[in-house]
């Protein structure tokens, strides 16, 4: 039975939300209910199956690659599907309320959502070079439209050049499946390693195309051009899923790859160069969200600096920078998510997110701005939170590797995060002397406010539970470093 | 049911951290029952730290474990030490928690401000009863996050910029502190707070290193202690209501960076390793010179709270020059001054809160005659003042006593100089304040009489009374002074 | 040394022209037309890499330029609506940095 369960956790969500956009606006009390439960159902079993016996492996048809598609939950995959189960079971709970029977675009959201979701696992789950970038496509094209919900006009323009870089970063990452395939004769992840290493120019070539279409998909630094207004424009709902989730899963398949088929190429030189791609995103994303004059652009570029943290895992390249990639990666997820639905309810509350007119905001919308404050604790890295452990890791294990350069990073980008949350805190509490603030909006209820709250509490638990999602992680791949 | 007993330094930080959390649930809406909540917190937690004090007079070891990450755990233990900060953080709560209450009797975001009030007591309590450097960094992180709310609780521009200053500061030190716990952990693994420490085989091969991870510590903690350049954010946070800096400014905050300095140099590096690597002498000259700088700085403030503040950068390295100097009889000086500069302290504060919240009184030239407007409130600033000058038998006379008699014994000599100088200008900068008060007349108009509220005259009389009475009875067996000779004798007897 | 495939030849020249445009262009609708350009370069080449495998054509870089080929005509229909919606808006000369 338990082989099945990576099946499930794929087809289960892809096919509810086809579903969804067949059955349309008839099904939308319940349906998204029903199809939310199973995925986080399936997702959990799925995570506790993998912790309890080991990794599992399933070839769809019982056709054996090349030709069949095979899917592996490994560690690091699973603790990807869990983040996704979490991330978005709460983001759909506040989607029920915002995305709910008053959205007369909610029929779209749901069934693009739940492809959304389950292309995200299909991703994680792929074992195959070109599976990937099929699962790469289909994460764009699902994600792209739940931009536009915000109202066409607005995003317009922040959709298409987010196409155009999508586009163009698969393409260029599948040149490099292609001449892997060319080298290899196979795409499985575990098999092409050798041919890579042995390839000459060929091999590298191959190696960069595959990096950098992932880097450009992945927004890092100076490929992020697309992601602030795409993410900044969206629905609140969307940007948490884009921010916690989507683009993460292409930082994912660079470490999946680096430390898997491409671990014999990894030039100590290029790795350095990784390192201060991730240095650059850091400094340069932190003072981009500094500036920002809208609060979900100063999330939207806090995404831009916070995966860069991910990537000072290429120079390191030891255990302890392995877990704490992951581990940023899984505490951003779940902080930024919390970020962008606060900010969210402060766009529904006041109806403009300008920063410097937040004034008096704590007394009205005070559950809201905690949850920002909270996950904000967890983006700046400080104890006790999840964001403090990953860069605890990081931090030892540029010391251990004798790079401190990184360490120094790592604590101004701890500090510019501090400045850019802090600078919105400052204008929320400010006191409107005379009249709260002219609201156009409601008070968003509790059901779109909790989650928000939720996620920013667990993004602090976080700070407590690094030893079993570490354990289930597993150490670093063997042949890496 | 040991299990129990033995984590009661998780309790007791529980208390603070329950309160908080059911304040902040609670909101606005239950404005009646909060004081309840608050006093109840403030007592049970001041019940059990009566039980761990009984205890840890027994010799027990508290000691609780939560393990992180392999080799990175929450340690949260109760030696004498801990029990010295906790007994003085517990019982300045409950008096500071009935002065905010009155302080703040119709003021808004009252659920907000005595939440994270809460808070900063839990983040306090944490640092006390930290067990190593990194559970110690947790909660010092946690207090600087925990106590901006309450410094920018009035929501105008000034104490918004009073905020910012304030977090520089902090964040910074905090930055820095972090750096060096990663460096002494590469270097030296982890390791729990341990008297004496358990670096000294590291000496001769990393000397160098060990004296930068010494910077950075010290550097990290110094913030908060305000040790001069450091200073700068202590005046500034002025900006915060009253009960704020008597209680964060004058005890929490700048007592965890004091304590901070007292656990690097006794039980991370230790007294030999100090002596060893040849650190001592430069804090110690780091202290004198906040001594004096504070003090002189001081003279020239117009603003009461202000100059309160200046006397705190000044008072508080005390502390810090006492473990400094590295004999057993200026520690016993700097520790019990972490007790009788808080009781001495939070009194004078509390009184300048009382002058302005009755009286609108601010400025120092504003004083004149006050001594027959609110006699008790008075009495309590003049006691505070004297004890501060160092007055015999007033409390900071035992802290100057002791420190001066440490000097000695480490033949440094001039350190008795920096005690007589700063013994003048506190009374240059004090007196003043006292001839105002009592011998000039009150100004046209503003003759009323008018004694503070009960609500916030009580706390002031007590801590006030208290002050004298930890001077007057410093000889007896439990008084802060022998609590800290226990400890003294711990640290210097291997 | 054999002279180079002319099939070669030609998926590098689309591969370069497509990136060439994709960098310079910025047109919206030019854009997704280099895209489209450098997408049946890489489309090529693994036509090619089909064509070298030992043992006669492989099929398996067929099905994944089928396969490519489907994907690209969605996208790229998806990119021609966004393209149309964005021009008559007027303001499809610049990026969306502004909202």
């Amino acid at each position: 039975m338990t082989e099945w369960v990576p099946v499930l956790v794929v087809f289960v969500p892809f096919l509810a939300g086809v579903v969804q956009f067949m059955a349309g606006r008839r099904v939308i009390a319940w349906w998204p209910v029903l199809a939310s439960v199973a995925t986080v159902a399936v997702s959990l079993w799925l995570t506790f199956a993998v912790a309890a016996g080991g990794g599992i492996e399933h070839f769809m048809g019982g056709w054996q690659p090349p030709l069949g598609i095979a899917l592996r939950a490994d560690g690091l995959a699973t603790v990807m599907i869990l983040l996704t189960a979490v991330v978005g079971g709460l983001v759909s709970v506040y989607a029920l309320e915002a995305h709910g029977t008053g959205d007369p675009r909610a029929s779209h959201f749901w069934a693009l959502w739940l492809m959304l979701w389950g292309s995200l696992n299909a991703l994680f789950l792929s074992a195959d070079l070109f599976n990937i970038y099929v699962t790469l496509e289909l994460v764009t094209l699902a994600a792209i439209p739940l931009v536009l919900l915000a109202g066409p006009e607005k995003t317009v323009t922040a959709a298409l050049r987010y196409l155009q870089f999508a586009l163009f970063g698969s393409l260029l990452y599948l040149a490099g499946v292609a001449l892997t395939y060319g080298l290899a004769g196979s795409l499985d992840l575990a098999l092409v390693g050798p041919a890579l290493t042995d390839g000459g120019i060929t091999g590298a070539v191959a190696a960069t195309c595959m990096v950098v279409g992932l880097l450009v998909k992945a927004a890092v630094f100076p490929f992020h051009v697309w992601l602030p207004a795409a993410h900044g424009g969206a629905p609140a709902a969307v940007s948490a899923i884009l921010s916690a989730l989507v683009v993460k899963a292409a930082v994912y398949l660079l470490l999946r790859l680096w430390t898997g088929p491409l671990a014999g190429l990894a030039d100590g030189l290029v790795a350095q160069l990784m390192g201060a791609l991730g240095a650059a995103a850091i400094l340069y994303g932190s003072i981009q969200a500094f500036r920002q004059e809208r609060l979900k652009l100063v999330v939207a570029y806090s995404t831009v600096a916070q995966l860069g943290y991910m990537l000072l895992f290429f120079p390191m390249a030891v255990a302890q920078a392995w877990e704490g990639a992951v581990y940023h990666g899984l505490s951003h997820g779940v902080a930024k998510a919390a970020l962008f639905l606060a900010a969210g309810n402060v766009l529904v509350y006041l109806g403009h997110d300008r920063v410097r007119d937040l004034k008096g905001l704590d007394r009205s919308l005070s559950v809201s701005l905690l949850a920002f404050g909270i996950a904000g604790v967890s983006i700046m890295g400080l104890p006790p939170s999840g964001g403090f452990i990953a860069k605890w890791l990081l931090l030892r294990a540029s010391l251990e590797t004798g790079q401190w350069w990184w360490a120094v990073v790592l604590i101004s980008g701890g500090l510019l995060a501090a400045a850019y949350i802090f600078r919105v805190l400052r204008y929320a509490f400010l006191q409107a002397p005379d009249r709260p603030p002219a609201t156009t909006g409601p008070i968003p209820p509790p059901i779109m406010a909790l989650p928000a709250t939720l996620l920013a509490l667990l993004a602090i638990a976080l700070g407590f539970t690094a030893a079993p999602l570490l354990a289930l992680l597993g150490g670093l791949p063997e042949g890496t470093g | 049911m040991t299990g129990i007993y033995e984590a009661m330094p998780l309790w007791v930080l529980m208390t603070s951290l329950v309160t908080a959390l059911i304040i902040f649930t609670a909101g606005e809406p239950w404005h009646r029952l909060r004081p309840v909540i608050n006093l109840v917190g403030a007592s049970v937690k001041l019940a059990l730290v009566g039980v761990m004090l009984w205890g840890v007079q027994l010799g027990h070891a508290f000691m609780v474990r939560i393990p992180l990450l392999p080799g990175l755990d929450i340690v949260l233990h109760a030696d004498a030490l801990t029990m010295l900060f906790v007994t003085l953080s517990a019982i300045l709560w409950l008096a500071t928690t009935i002065y905010a209450i009155a302080y703040l009797e119709h003021a808004p975001n009252r659920a907000r401000f005595f939440g994270f009030f809460s808070l900063c007591v839990a983040a306090t309590m944490g640092i006390a009863s930290a067990g190593n450097l990194l559970t110690f960094f947790i909660f010092y992180e946690m207090l600087t996050l925990a106590t901006w709310p309450l410094v920018v609780h009035r929501g105008v521009p000034k104490s918004m910029n009073a905020g910012r200053i304030y977090l520089q500061y902090t964040l910074g030190g905090g930055a820095v502190f972090l750096l060096g716990i990663a460096l002494l952990y590469t270097l030296a693994g982890p390791s729990d707070f341990i008297a004496g420490g358990e670096l000294l085989h590291l000496a001769d091969e990393h000397a160098g290193a060990l004296t930068l991870i010494f910077l950075l510590l010290v550097a990290g903690t110094g913030v908060k202690a305000a040790l001069v350049p450091l200073h700068g954010w202590l005046p500034v946070a002025m900006a915060a209501p009253a009960p704020v800096s008597a209680l964060l400014h004058a005890v929490a905050v700048v007592k965890a960076g004091a304590f901070g300095i007292v656990r690097i140099v006794y039980d991370v590096f230790g007294i030999e390793l100090m002596a060893l690597l040849d650190l001592g002498t430069p804090l110690a000259v780091i202290a004198s010179v906040t001594i004096i700088y504070g003090s002189l700085l001081a003279i020239r403030q117009t603003d009461l709270k202000r100059r309160l503040a200046y006397s705190t950068v000044s008072q508080v390295s005390y502390i810090t020059l006492g473990v400094a100097l590295g004999s057993p009889l200026a520690s016993i000086g700097g520790l019990v001054h972490l007790v009788h500069q808080g009781l001495t302290k939070i009194t004078l504060f509390f009184c300048a809160g009382a002058y302005a919240e009755t009286h609108g009184i601010h400025r120092i030239d504003e004083l004149d005659g006050i001594g027959r407007r609110m006699p008790w409130t008075t009495a309590m600033l003049t006691l505070g003042a004297l004890g501060m000058i160092g007055v015999p038998p007033l409390a900071g006379f035992v802290s100057k006593w002791y420190l001066g008699l440490g000097a000695v014994a480490a033949e440094q000599y001039w350190i008795i100089a920096v005690l007589l100088a700063s013994t003048v200008l506190n009374a240059i900068y004090f007196l003043p304040l006292l001839h105002r008060a009592w011998f000039r007349p009150p100004r046209q108009g503003e003759a009323d009489p008018g004694e503070a509220h009960p609500g916030l005259l009580g706390p002031t009389l007590f801590t006030g009374l208290a002050a004298v009475g930890t001077g007057l009875f410093a000889g007896f067996g439990w008084s802060p002074l022998a609590w800290v000779e226990v400890i003294v004798t711990r640290e210097y007897t291997p | 040394m054999t002279l180079p495939d002319p099939f070669a030849l030609a998926a590098a020249a689309l591969l370069a022209l497509g990136f060439y445009g994709f960098v310079v262009q910025r047109h919206p609708l030019r854009r997704l037309l280099a895209i489209n350009v450098f997408g049946n370069g890489v489309f090529m080449t693994l036509i090619l890499v089909a064509r070298w495998m030992p043992g006669g054509p492989d099929p398996i870089p067929h099905a994944m330029v089928l396969t490519g080929i489907v994907i690209a005509v969605s996208a790229t229909a998806m990119g021609l609506a966004l393209v149309r919606r964005d021009l008559r808006q007027g303001d499809g000369k610049d990026g969306g940095d502004r909202d």
